[in-house]
């Protein structure tokens, strides 16, 4: 059984419609990232499924669910990490959790958690001298310290320097090992790539592409090959690069010229990304 | 109860670890009262034959409950809320009545000992007659710090912003403290000021204050006072079950 279902969800603000049906699953185990620009809908997507939004349309399961009628007893089972954390500024990391923990029947062991996110040296530093960063991973480990089966992280590296977003990013590789379902949103492609096992891109309240990260490199814009003819710079663009390519090497062999300038390129997922999520019309 | 428990202790920690809190709701009211007492303390109060010393006890009581239960609490949980730490505790399987009833007790707890320690100094510093009725003077302040309490709830649904949460918050509470007579006696306000004094929950809570702590009145012989501050309590209550949020406002 998914982990989290989704169908046909729809989701209003007054007159504008934020989500328009969408529809994805999550299995239990998996690392699902959801890739969009800001307000594409994954933040009220996200809290949906958290039970903090009422949806307007559709059915949503989570753990079996609903997350507009659970309990309690499913928010021992699920863990959230908001876009904005919020921190008690006076409190160490150490009491910080010890405090979360206490919510929880089974929490998982502070010291545990505590070395997971990497915060083993500033234990019993106050919140408020820790840096962005070190904020930001005691917020993960609040949503870990219920040692709950689904997470949910929204956003969980926006404002990271590259060094922290490393760092953040094995922790929750760490995570997948541990076998925890994990719904991560993103803007950033590489964040998507490097740690979902599949992607679905979210543009203007629509799912306009779903798969693992490779296969939605094969869905989209054509290999870009190029080279000089005469000075001049030629580009073909293509969706058979190995046919495109045979016959102009084979060309150029017969009548013994050099393809100047030569050079084959598959798409990044960054330029995919951008055109699946490009404004329509454009 | 573990649940309720362990709140109640982290409420109590949170508290005082807030130097600032701390300072503004619990220590200030003692200063101020060591300071108006040194300053106007040996002054009769007309038409009494006390010292002004006592009326200021019965005053600064009341000055507490109002910046502890009622400020503190709403600046508080304004503040939470707007950082979103209150939405962080929804998602938890805490269950958010258990959530407030501890930060209500955790108040409470504060209130109780900054009585105490205005009640000890007044006693052995200022050398206040004190002829209380004292399961009348606990069951007074409780219903004090209660009914503040739920209107400083209350008081938290129509502020926006966790900056502008102070402001708004002193702007009511100290001209309430002014006008009730924390300071001195409302008898010396123009007729206009006492119409308004005459409305304000806090005037009944330091009248309830004289009576029982000075003149050896029962809560039940002082119960006319008694209701109001009740009444106004209920009505906190039902506007703070009615209108409290838990999310900050959407950006």
């Amino acid at each position: 059984m998914p982990a989290i279902t989704v169908t046909d969800l729809h989701k209003s603000y007054g007159a504008y419609e934020a989500l328009r049906g969408i529809d994805f699953e999550i299995e239990t185990g998996e690392v699902f990232g959801l890739l969009g620009p800001n307000g594409a809908g994954k933040t009220s997507t996200v809290e949906i499924l958290e039970g903090y939004r009422r949806r307007d349309g559709g059915t949503v399961s989570v753990l079996g669910e609903d997350p507009e009628l659970a309990g309690l007893d499913w928010r021992q089972r699920i863990g959230v990490v908001l876009q904005s954390g919020a921190l008690y500024q006076n409190l160490t990391v150490l009491e910080s959790l010890e405090l979360f923990a206490g919510y929880y029947e089974r929490p998982g062991h502070v010291d545990d958690v505590i070395e997971l996110v990497g915060l083993a040296e500033k234990r019993d530093a106050r919140v408020r001298t820790l840096s962005g960063g070190q904020k930001r991973r005691l917020d993960l480990a609040l949503g870990l310290i219920g040692n709950p089966e689904v997470l949910f992280l929204d956003e969980p590296t926006t404002g990271f320097d590259p060094a922290a977003r490393r760092a953040a990013w094995n922790v929750i590789r760490s995570l997948r090992t541990l076998g925890k379902t994990i719904l991560l949103t993103t803007h950033y492609l590489d964040e998507a790539e490097q740690l979902s096992d599949r992607v679905a891109v979210l543009r203007e309240g629509t799912i306009v592409a779903i798969g693992r990260p490779a296969e939605l490199s094969g869905a989209a814009p054509a290999t870009e090959i190029r080279y000089q003819l005469n000075g001049e710079d030629v580009l073909v663009s293509t969706h058979e690069p190995t046919r495109v390519l045979h016959e102009l090497t084979s060309e150029a062999l017969a009548e013994g010229r050099e393809l100047e300038g030569l050079s084959v390129r598959r798409p990044t997922l960054e330029e995919i990304y951008l055109a699946l999520t490009e404004e329509r019309g454009e | 109860m573990k649940l309720f428990a362990h709140q109640l202790r982290s409420e109590q920690l949170l508290y005082w670890r807030s130097r600032e809190l701390a300072f503004f709701t619990f220590l200030f009211p003692v200063m101020l009262f060591v300071l108006l007492d040194s300053v106007y303390g040996d002054d009769v109060i007309k038409g009494e034959h006390v010292k002004a010393s006592a009326y200021l006890l019965a005053g600064m009581l009341g000055y507490g409950v109002a910046s502890t239960a009622f400020a503190g609490l709403a600046i508080v949980l304004v503040l939470r809320r707007e950082s979103g730490i209150l939405k962080r505790v929804r998602a938890t399987p805490l269950p958010p009545a258990t959530y407030l009833v501890a930060v209500i007790l955790s108040t409470v707890i504060v209130f109780a000992i900054e009585a105490a320690a205005l009640i000890i100094l007044a006693r052995l510093v200022f050398d206040v007659k004190l002829a209380t009725q004292w399961p009348s003077l606990v069951l007074a302040l409780l219903l004090g710090a209660l009914s503040f309490a739920a209107l400083g709830i209350a008081l938290t649904a129509p502020i926006r912003s966790g900056e502008g949460s102070s402001a708004v918050v002193n702007a009511i509470y100290l001209p309430m403290a002014f006008l009730s007579g924390s300071f001195v006696s409302p008898h010396e306000y123009p007729r206009f000021l006492e119409v308004i004094a005459e409305i304000l929950p806090l005037t009944y809570f330091i009248r309830l204050m004289r009576d029982v702590v000075l003149r050896n009145h029962t809560i039940w012989s002082s119960w006319e006072s008694a209701v109001v501050v009740a009444a106004w309590g209920v009505c906190g209550l039902v506007l703070a079950v009615r209108s409290f949020r838990w999310a900050p406002r959407e950006g």
